[in-house]
């Protein structure tokens, strides 16, 4: 109960200390890959802006310079002619140093954003289309567990997040944490990072993958080692088994209409690879990837009618009766 | 007045000919058959041009209202004007329709269009192939638009990744459409390519040697052999994905050991190129401009001329930096850091070249001016944050953000359309024998420049904030909406600036000032014939003993005598040193190319539908060429 209260205080913190930068960004680095890419933006921003007012002095200065009047438009010195081929030459000799330099400083940028730390913990998360399937594996089987759309890291060790697609391109990324990687169809990518702080980085799908592009979000929590370990523990339990009648209904309905075809609830009969693993879904903040909270009314409205919220999504709208529908929901809000 | 060879045939010469007499001969010789038949026949690279012209026109305005809408969806958070099945339609449609219809074609048009006249010939190379080209260009762009507006439009990005582009996960025409609509652009655009390398590697005026040739032409011959190098990449990727789509091979999946980023590598083999098809011409434009209005040639023509050519080499060689986060060795990857940033050189040194002009010259401050000084502003950020994506580790947090939407439309409206709208002020006395008007040219501009900036400098800001591309929505959780709202109202005036000019062009055809020959005072060619041009061009082919001929020669241009006046006849030279070789006979207006490229729209639509029509869809397109390259028994060609 207290690791969810303090990873509760820690969203809300988060939340407040990062919305003067946004929590999705660039500049919000809380990791030593994306630290150094800030620095190179920085490094690069300020280059660019040198350049870009030193390129409008010399313009708006050549404009209203007093000029020697010419007759005709032939008429020209041959001292200014040579003068301006050098100071061309000369300038474009200054352009290819100063982008070979910045190539340098790029490349050792690289250094630390493709660190690959061996002894890293790894995390598979596999793009769907609109979510993220997250695999937690271990040596042993039973160690192993899958959830959805939010993943959790211990802070200050390296993380490989090894990444694949289930069907289309999707893209990998929470500008806090490090650059986006694609998940490409067939074959497997992997990011490192190294998150330096305890809170929620919000990630978003970057690659076009269909009419819900726009909602395939998900967050990834830096949590302090002991907890971490705590919350996979915990999430490596199957499912508790419902204790009253109204989940014990709900249960019911969630294998008789079919939920669990697509859906797995470890624990129970519902063992569907289609959609996304629900066997703690008490346990995480949003539903639909990180398109609502997760609160009893949203959690209804979505399993009403999935199609008014996240339209084209791939889970089809039941008709339910009211109270089918309060106990599945009931039912899915014991998955603690 | 230098006469060619004696008259052997004895046919009837322009020799002896008072000029009103020439003048009239060849009027009727290659004027364009009237009525609304006569119309479709025209070979006249001034009719098709205009043509070309105005359909890219007609385009940009669809494609702008397109961007309009998104605008409108976006403007705050959880907008629901669009639903998220049209609002991917509509940004894929605005891609493909500004890259495909309207950024290539119209550079190429006003390539058609003036081509020809800045080198002094009476016709383009291949008029009919010109002629198909168009029909195939105005066929391809209303069966996207028609498919859209029938709820087919595609709805895959312009880029039409697989796997989202596949069957499997595309299993309507709309991808269809994508692809064929990709085949007759590139038709299109190959043949005018292979026009314009024609006509400027073989019908130059006498004398327009090499170092004579102007900016503007330069650019389009490279231009033209980036179209040559780069299309055939996206012809060989659309049509895979099709046989993909209509006949089950396997080139893109991955179960079957085809491969998704095969595709990746074709479209942007192409797909950075394209960038530089577009861009070129704009460099070409802006020296244009730039040299007549500071009133002297640009400095530094070699250098130009030498970084166009530099451009055009390098820009293939940077295809993978749309790639770095697909996951590639990183060694290759970085190797495309650096490539692309070498980029920003042959770029600076013209920008170099332009300051340079200015700061010698005297500039009269004309509506192109401003245009191309907008152009500087604009295009000079752009190319900057060009620098910055070329960097991996900067690419992998702006890559597919708004960053990158600022990035580009920077340097496309920046460096393309800016100098574009300057061109259009700057030759459409030419084009029509009036001014368009300055003053509203003055707001037209300022709204354009002001417009843009508001609209589109936002987006640096709202990509490093983390909003991605091509989301139909987001929450106002995120923090995006003011900057998105701000973004929205730029556009709004950057789009009341394109009524303005339509308003000035509407205005001025009627009751502009008349412009006569060359109201800028400029120097190349297409200002030494009347405006509009006569069918002819000229009614005596121009010897050209200077870079600027007009600034160099006054009104009084040496020409060339001993064409025919019994055919039309163009006037072969050298590649090199433009010495003249053979006079060549110029086709005659057909309806040929019109048929064949029914026939060929039919052919392409139909295998959309079904692979039989590769069988039935073709012999009516033999049977069109067969009418097309029909023997006339016209004479050999002379030397």
């Amino acid at each position: 109960m207290i690791v969810w209260l303090r990873s509760g205080l820690a969203v809300t913190a988060t939340c407040v200390l990062t919305s003067c930068t946004g929590w999705q960004s660039s500049f919000n680095a809380q990791a030593a890959q994306s630290a150094e890419i800030k620095r190179l933006l920085v490094i690069f921003l300020a280059v660019a802006t040198v350049v870009w007012i030193t390129v409008m002095l010399v313009l708006l200065f050549g404009l209203i310079r007093r000029k020697a009047i010419r007759e005709q438009p032939l008429d020209l010195h041959e001292a200014f002619e040579r003068r301006a081929g050098s100071v061309i030459l000369i300038a474009g000799t200054a352009t290819t140093i100063t982008v070979l330099a910045l190539s340098v400083v790029s490349y050792g940028a690289q250094r630390t954003v493709f660190a690959n730390d061996p002894s890293a913990v790894t995390v598979k998360v596999t793009g769907h289309q609109w979510w993220w399937e997250v695999q937690y594996q271990a040596d042993s089987p039973h160690l192993s567990f899958t959830t959805a759309n939010e993943i959790r890291v211990p802070v200050g060790q390296p993380v490989t997040i090894e990444l694949e697609s289930a069907d289309v391109i999707h893209s990998f990324w929470v500008p806090s944490l490090t650059g986006k990687m694609d998940l490409v169809t067939g074959q497997q990518n992997t990011v490192q990072f190294t998150a330096k702080n305890p809170g929620v980085y919000r990630g978003q799908c970057a690659e076009f993958c269909g009419i819900q592009h726009a909602h395939m979000a998900f967050t990834v929590t830096a949590l302090p080692p002991d907890d971490y370990r705590r919350w996979r523990d915990h999430q490596n339990q199957g499912a508790p088994a419902p204790s009253d009648p109204l989940s014990i209904r709900g249960e019911q309905l969630f294998r008789g209409r079919g939920c669990g075809l697509c859906h797995t609830i470890r624990g129970t009969l519902a063992g569907g690879q289609l959609g996304p693993d629900l066997t703690h879904l008490a346990s995480r903040e949003t539903i639909a990837a990180g398109t609502l909270p997760r609160n009893t009314s949203n959690l209804a409205a979505w399993i009403a009618d999935p199609q008014h919220i996240k339209p084209g999504n791939l889970m089809p709208k039941m008709s339910l009766r009211s109270d089918e529908l309060i106990a599945i929901v009931h039912y899915l809000e014991q998955l603690q | 007045m230098s006469d060619l060879a004696p008259d052997a045939a004895g046919d009837l010469r322009d020799n002896g000919l008072e000029q009103s007499e020439l003048a009239a001969i060849l009027q009727r010789m290659w004027r364009t058959p009237s009525g609304w038949l006569g119309a479709l026949t025209s070979v006249d690279h001034k009719v098709i041009g205009k043509r070309y012209i105005l359909t890219a026109l007609a385009f940009l305005i669809l494609g702008g209202l397109l961007a309009v809408l998104m605008r409108l969806q976006l403007a705050g958070a959880e907008r629901r004007l669009l639903s998220p099945d049209l609002y991917n339609q509509v940004f894929t449609m605005h891609g493909s329709t500004m890259m495909f219809l309207f950024a290539v074609p119209v550079m190429e048009a006003f390539a058609v269009y003036f081509v020809p006249l800045m080198v002094g010939t009476r016709n383009i190379a291949f008029p009919r192939l010109n002629a198909f080209s168009y029909w195939i260009f105005l066929f391809g762009g209303c069966f996207l638009w028609i498919a859209f507006l029938f709820n087919v439009g595609p709805d895959v990005g312009w880029f039409a990744y697989v796997p989202l582009s596949s069957l499997q996960y595309n299993p309507t025409k709309r991808a269809d459409v994508w692809a064929q609509m990709i085949t007759f652009t590139e038709i299109a655009a190959l043949a005018v390519a292979v026009e314009i390398v024609v006509t400027v590697f073989k019908q130059r005026a006498v004398g327009m040697t090499l170092d004579r040739i102007p900016v503007f032409v330069w650019a389009m011959l490279v231009t033209s052999f980036l179209v040559l190098f780069a299309m055939p990449s996206i012809m060989v990727a659309s049509t895979s994905l099709i046989l993909d789509r209509l006949v089950n091979t396997h080139f893109y999946d991955t179960a079957s050991g085809g491969n998704v980023l095969l595709w990746q590598h074709l479209f942007w083999f192409f797909g950075h190129p394209e960038v530089y098809i577009i861009f070129i011409p704009g460099a070409g434009m802006v020296s244009m401009i730039i040299a007549t209005f500071a009133r002297r040639p640009v400095v530094g023509y070699t250098i130009i001329i030498l970084s166009l050519i530099a451009t055009g080499f390098l820009s293939f060689g940077l295809w993978v930096h749309h790639m770095f986060v697909t996951g590639l060795p990183q060694l290759g990857a970085s190797m495309f850091t650096a490539s692309s940033m070498l980029i920003a050189v042959p770029s600076g040194l013209q920008i170099f070249c332009w300051l340079a002009t200015l700061w010698d010259g005297r500039p009269v401050y004309r509506t192109p001016l401003l245009f191309v000084l907008g152009f500087f502003v604009i295009f000079v950020v752009g190319g900057l944050s060009g620098v910055m994506v070329a960097s991996v580790p900067i690419d992998m947090q702006v890559h597919d953000t708004y960053f990158v939407v600022a990035h580009f439309h920077y340097v496309l409206i920046g460096g393309a359309v800016f100098p574009l709208v300057g061109v259009v002020y700057y030759w459409f006395p030419k084009i029509t024998g009036r001014m368009l008007s300055e003053r509203l040219g003055r707001w037209n501009f300022w709204l354009a420049f002001i417009g843009f900036n508001v609209a589109f400098f936002p987006m640096h800001i709202l990509g490093l904030m983390g909003m991605p591309r091509r989301v139909y929505t987001y929450t106002a959780e995120m923090g995006w909406d003011h900057l998105n709202y701000l973004s929205s109202a730029g556009a709004a005036v950057f789009a009341s600036s394109f009524v303005l000019l339509i308003a000035n062009v509407m205005f001025s055809l009627r009751r502009g000032e008349p412009a006569g020959d060359n109201p800028w005072g400029a120097s190349t060619l297409e200002w030494a014939t009347s405006s509009p041009p006569p069918p002819y061009n000229f009614s005596r082919i121009p010897v050209v003993t200077h870079r600027d001929p007009l600034w160099a020669d006054g009104g009084n241009l040496p020409v060339v005598a001993g064409l025919s006046v019994e055919r039309r006849e163009v006037l072969l030279s050298s590649i090199a040193d433009a010495e003249p070789h053979t006079r060549e006979a110029s086709p005659e207006p057909s309806i040929w190319p019109l048929l064949t490229a029914i026939a060929t729209t039919i052919f392409f639509i139909g295998s959309i539908f079904t692979p039989w029509a590769a069988v039935w869809g073709t012999p009516p397109i033999a049977i069109a060429l067969i009418g097309w390259f029909w023997p006339t028994g016209s004479k050999e060609d002379e030397e």
